[in-house]
C-alpha cells in the first residue's frame, strides 16, 4: 500500500515511519518526501495499513499544546482531549481567544511525530549532501560507515534545522566538508547517554535507540548503504531520563 | 610561434619543424609524435603526492566503466577524489595490516559452539530426548507471538532455543520457559525461567549472610556500649531496625522459579540470586535503566540492597506476578482445598493443569477480559506473595522493651491480602482511564486461523498469546513499569530532631576552685546556721565570681 501512496501522492520517496500504540486501535504512520529531503514531509497514518490519511501539517502552536498533554494515545483520531482537565487557566485563556479549550487525536499525532523527528531522527554522517543551492540530497557516494566510525556518536546526525552547528569550536570546525557537515551530531545530546549504541548479529548491524523516546531504532549495517530508523511505542516522551541512568 | 618559454608547456617538446599546436598536421608519423609526447607530459609524476594525471585519469575513467553510475558528470569530481583518497592509502601504509578480528568473529565463534552436540551423546540419549523433553518449543511460540508482529528475528529465536538446549543439559532442570529479553544500555538480557527437578536445589547461604549483615551491625554496636558502660555511659540507642523480612523460600511465591539470564545466546547463563521482600520493595520506588552487567551497582535513593543482578531479578519477579496469564480452565486447584486459616494468608498456591480444558474460541477471549487468569501469584506491599507477620518474631527478641515499641509500631500489623490465585483480569485495575490489558485478534482478515493477543499497559512490553490449547507469555522490554505521572524519587527521610536541650545537658561554665571551696564553706555554714548566713553567701559568691 505504501507503493500506492507513492503513486498517488506523486511522492518520490516513501517510508514507513512507525507505529504509536493506542490503547484500543494503533497508527501506522507513513511519511512521504519530493525531491528535498530537508523539506517538511507529508505525514499520513492507517488504522489498518491499507488506507492511509494525510494528516495536517505541524505547527509550532500544535506541538506546544500537544506537549501539555500526558498519558497514552486512544488509538481513535477523533477522540478529543478536553483542555480543561489538564490545565484549567490555558483552558480559560483560549475560550476568551476564540479558541475551544480541547485538542484533536490527530492534532496531537502529528506533533508527536514531529517531535520525535525533530529531536531524534538521525542518519548516518555522510549519507544527505547539501548542494550550493541548499537542497539537500542523497549522497550516492555514500559507502556506509566504517565499524569503528559506526560505534561512535559522531557520525550520526540528527535529521533537522542544526541548532548547535555555530556553537562548535574553530578546531571541529577546521575538520569540515560543508556539504556533509551541515547537521548537528548526537554528541552532544543532553542529557548525555540518552542514546545506547548496541551491536547486534555480532556486529554485522549497529543499533542505536533512543532512550529519551523509548522505541525509537535506528539501524545500519556497516560499510553498505543500509541505514534507516522506525519508530515502534506509545508515542510518549521519557521524562524520567535523568532519574533512570 | 617563436621558441618555448620554460613555462609554457611544451617547452623541450620542441622539434625543428614540428609543433604540437599544429591543427592539422599531414603527416602521421609527427601526429604520433605530438600523441606521445602529450602522453610523456601526462605521465609526468606530480612532486608532492607521486601520482600521475594519466593514471588517475585511467582508474578513475575505469571505475566509472566499471560502475556506471548514473549522471555522472555531477559526481565526478566526488569519484575523482575517491580514487585519490584510495590510492594514497596504500602508499603511506608501510606497516602490514594486521587481519583485523571483529567482534564479528568472536560471536560467530560462540554462536558455534551452540550449534555443536554435546560429548558422549549416544543413540540412547537420542531416544531420551524425542521422548519427553522439557525443552520448549521456542519456535512455536515466536511463531504465533509473530502473527501479532512481536518477537525477535528467527535467527535470534533459533540460536536461544539451542542456547536454551544446552542450559537443559547442564542443569538439572524439570520445567524450562523462555521467559523474554530485556534490553540494556550496553547490552541485553535473555532470561530462561526454570524449574528444578524437586530436591535438586542448592540452598544458597550466601543471601542469607547479606540480611543477616543488619544483625550482626548491631550485635556490633551493642557489645561496643557494653565495654563502655564500666568508664561512661552513653545513652543507649533506642533504635530498633524494623524487622528484616525474610525472603520466601526457593519453591515458594516469588522465588517459585528461578531465572537464568545471559547477554546473548552462546554466552554462558548466569543463575539469577533469589529475590528478597526489601528488594522488591525498594525496586518499586526507583526507576533504572539496566546496563547490561549483572555485577553494575544501583545507584538510587532509596539505596537499593544488591546490585543489578537483584535489582533484575527484582523487575522479573513484578513482571511476572502482574502480567502471567492464561485462559480460563487451563489450570485449577487441587483437589485437596487447604486450610483457608493458614498462617501464610488465606488461599491456594498451587495449581494443576485442568485435563477437562475445552479452549475458547477466539473472538470470546478477545471480547472480554475475564476469560484470562493470572497463574502467579501476585506480590504484596511487603515483598512477598505470602504475608509474614513479623511481630511474631521480634516478640520473642524483646527484652520488656514492649512499651517503647508501641510508640514505633504498631503492634499489630494490617494482615495483607492479595488477590488470589486465579482472578480473572477483568479484575485488574486500569491506571486512570486506561485498561490495564488491551486485547485484539492478530487478525482480522482471517479469522479462523486468528490468535488472540493480550497486550499490557501497566508493563508495556509485556504479551500473552491465546490459540486453542496453546498460550504463552513474554516480555519484550525495558523493564519498567508504566506510569503516566513522572517518576518521582523518594524525598530523604526528615532530618531527625535532636535532643531537647534542657538544663541538664545544657553546658555550664564548670565552677572555679574558688568557687566550690566557697560553696563547700557556704554549705557547712548553712546547715549550722540559719537563713541570714545565706544572705551572706551570695554576695560572697558573686564576689567570687567577679574575681575570674
Amino acid at each position: 500500500s505504501l507503493l500506492l501512496l507513492q503513486r498517488d501522492y506523486r511522492f518520490e520517496r516513501v517510508w514507513f515511519w512507525g507505529c504509536v500504540r493506542g490503547v484500543r486501535g494503533t497508527y501506522h504512520i507513513a511519511e512521504g518526501l519530493g525531491p528535498d529531503r530537508a523539506a517538511p514531509r507529508s505525514r499520513l497514518y492507517s488504522l489498518n495499513c491499507v488506507e492511509w490519511s494525510l494528516l495536517p501539517p505541524a505547527t509550532e502552536e500544535m506541538v506546544a499544546r500537544a506537549e501539555k498533554l500526558k498519558g497514552r494515545f486512544q488509538g481513535d483520531p477523533s477522540f478529543k482531549y478536553e483542555y480543561a482537565e489538564v490545565n484549567a487557566e490555558d483552558a480559560e485563556r483560549m475560550l476568551e481567544d476564540g479558541k475551544e479549550p480541547m485538542i484533536k487525536e490527530e492534532d496531537r499525532l502529528v506533533a508527536t511525530i514531529e517531535e520525535i523527528d525533530r529531536a531524534v531522527g538521525i542518519v548516518p554522517r555522510g549519507a544527505f549532501v547539501k548542494t550550493p543551492l541548499g537542497s539537500v540530497h542523497e549522497n550516492r557516494n555514500f559507502e556506509g560507515l566504517s565499524l569503528t566510525e559506526a560505534k561512535k556518536l559522531s557520525s550520526y546526525f540528527h535529521f533537522t534545522e542544526p541548532v548547535n552547528l555555530k556553537n562548535k569550536t574553530l578546531l571541529e570546525k577546521a575538520d569540515w566538508d560543508p556539504s556533509t557537515d551541515f547537521l548537528d551530531s548526537l554528541e552532544h545530546d543532553i542529557p548525555q547517554g540518552s542514546w545506547t549504541v548496541q551491536l547486534e548479529k555480532g556486529g554485522t548491524v549497529v543499533v542505536l535507540r533512543s532512550l529519551l523516546w523509548l522505541g525509537l531504532t535506528f539501524y545500519h549495517v556497516p560499510m553498505t548503504k543500509q541505514y534507516g530508523y522506525v519508530y515502534f511505542g506509545t508515542g510518549e516522551k521519557n521524562l524520567d531520563l535523568p532519574f533512570m541512568l | 610561434h617563436g621558441p618555448y618559454l620554460p613555462h609554457e608547456p611544451g617547452y623541450g617538446l620542441y622539434q625543428p619543424g614540428y609543433s604540437p599546436y599544429d591543427d592539422q598536421i599531414p603527416d602521421p608519423e609527427p601526429r604520433m609524435l605530438a600523441i606521445q609526447n602529450a602522453k610523456a607530459y601526462l605521465l609526468k609524476s606530480s612532486t608532492t603526492s607521486g601520482l600521475n594525471l594519466y593514471d588517475h585519469l585511467a582508474n578513475t575513467l575505469t571505475k566509472i566503466l566499471d560502475e556506471q553510475p548514473i549522471n555522472v558528470v555531477d559526481i565526478f569530481e566526488n569519484i575523482s577524489k575517491d580514487v585519490k583518497w584510495a590510492q594514497f592509502q596504500k602508499k603511506m601504509d608501510t606497516l602490514r595490516d594486521e587481519h583485523a578480528i571483529l567482534p564479528t568473529f568472536e560471536s560467530a565463534e560462540n554462536r558455534k559452539t551452540l550449534f555443536l552436540k554435546a560429548h558422549g551423546e549416544g543413540d540412547e540419549e537420542l531416544e531420551e530426548e524425542i521422548g519427553e523433553t522439557t525443552l520448549p518449543n521456542v519456535m512455536e511460540t515466536a511463531f504465533y507471538f509473530e502473527q501479532a508482529g512481536i518477537g525477535l528475528s528467527k535467527d535470534e529465536s533459533y540460536h536461544i532455543f539451542l542456547a536454551l538446549k544446552k542450559l537443559i543439559n547442564v542443569q538439572p532442570i524439570q520445567t524450562c520457559r523462555f521467559w523474554g529479553k530485556i534490553l540494556g544500555l550496553e547490552m541485553n538480557y535473555i532470561i530462561a525461567e526454570v524449574q528444578y527437578h524437586e530436591g535438586a536445589e542448592e540452598e544458597e547461604t550466601e543471601e542469607e549472610e547479606v540480611i543477616d549483615e543488619g544483625d550482626k551491625r548491631m550485635d556490633e554496636v551493642e557489645d561496643e556500649d557494653e565495654e563502655k558502660e564500666k568508664e561512661d555511659e552513653p545513652p543507649k540507642s533506642t533504635y530498633k531496625p524494623p524487622p528484616v523480612i525474610p525472603k520466601e523460600e526457593n519453591g515458594a511465591g516469588t522465588n517459585k522459579y528461578v531465572y537464568f539470564v545471559c547477554n546473548e545466546p552462546g554466552k554462558p547463563w548466569v543463575k539469577l540470586p533469589p529475590v528478597t521482600p526489601a528488594q522488591i520493595v525498594c525496586a518499586r520506588k526507583i526507576k533504572k535503566f539496566f546496563t547490561g552487567r549483572l555485577d553494575a551497582p544501583i545507584v538510587s535513593f532509596p539505596p537499593f540492597p544488591g546490585n543489578e543482578a537483584n535489582y533484575l531479578r527484582a523487575q522479573i519477579a513484578r513482571i511476572s506476578a502482574g502480567t502471567h496469564i492464561c485462559p480460563i480452565g487451563f489450570y485449577q486447584f487441587s483437589e485437596e482445598e487447604g486450610d483457608e486459616d493458614e498462617e501464610g494468608g488465606g488461599g491456594r498456591d498451587t495449581y494443576q493443569e485442568n485435563p477437562d480444558f475445552q479452549p475458547l474460541s477466539v473472538v470470546e477471549m478477545v471480547e472480554s477480559l475475564s476469560t484470562w487468569v493470572h497463574h502467579v501469584q501476585s506480590i504484596l506491599k511487603q515483598g512477598r506473595c505470602v504475608w509474614f507477620n513479623p511481630s511474631q518474631k521480634s516478640e520473642e527478641e524483646d527484652e520488656g522493651e514492649e512499651e517503647e515499641e508501641k510508640d514505633e509500631e504498631p503492634e499489630e500489623l494490617q494482615k495483607e491480602i492479595g488477590p488470589p490465585l486465579l482472578t480473572p483480569l477483568s479484575e485488574d485495575e486500569g491506571i486512570q482511564n486506561i485498561p490495564a490489558w488491551t486485547a485484539q485478534p492478530s487478525t482480522n482478515l482471517i479469522p479462523q486461523y486468528a490468535v488472540a493477543i493480550l497486550q499490557s499497559n501497566r508493563w508495556p512490553g509485556a504479551y500473552a498469546f491465546a490459540s486453542g490449547m496453546k498460550f504463552n507469555n513474554i516480555y519484550f522490554g525495558w523493564g519498567h513499569k508504566y506510569s503516566p505521572e513522572n517518576h518521582t524519587p523518594a524525598l530523604p527521610a526528615p532530618v531527625q530532631a535532636e535532643c531537647p536541650s534542657g538544663p541538664e545537658i545544657t553546658e555550664m561554665r564548670d565552677p572555679t576552685v574558688e568557687e566550690e571551696l566557697a560553696f563547700k564553706a557556704a554549705k557547712e555554714e548553712a546547715l549550722a546556721a540559719a537563713e541570714e548566713e545565706d544572705d551572706e553567701e551570695e554576695p560572697e559568691d558573686d564576689e567570687e565570681d567577679d574575681d575570674d
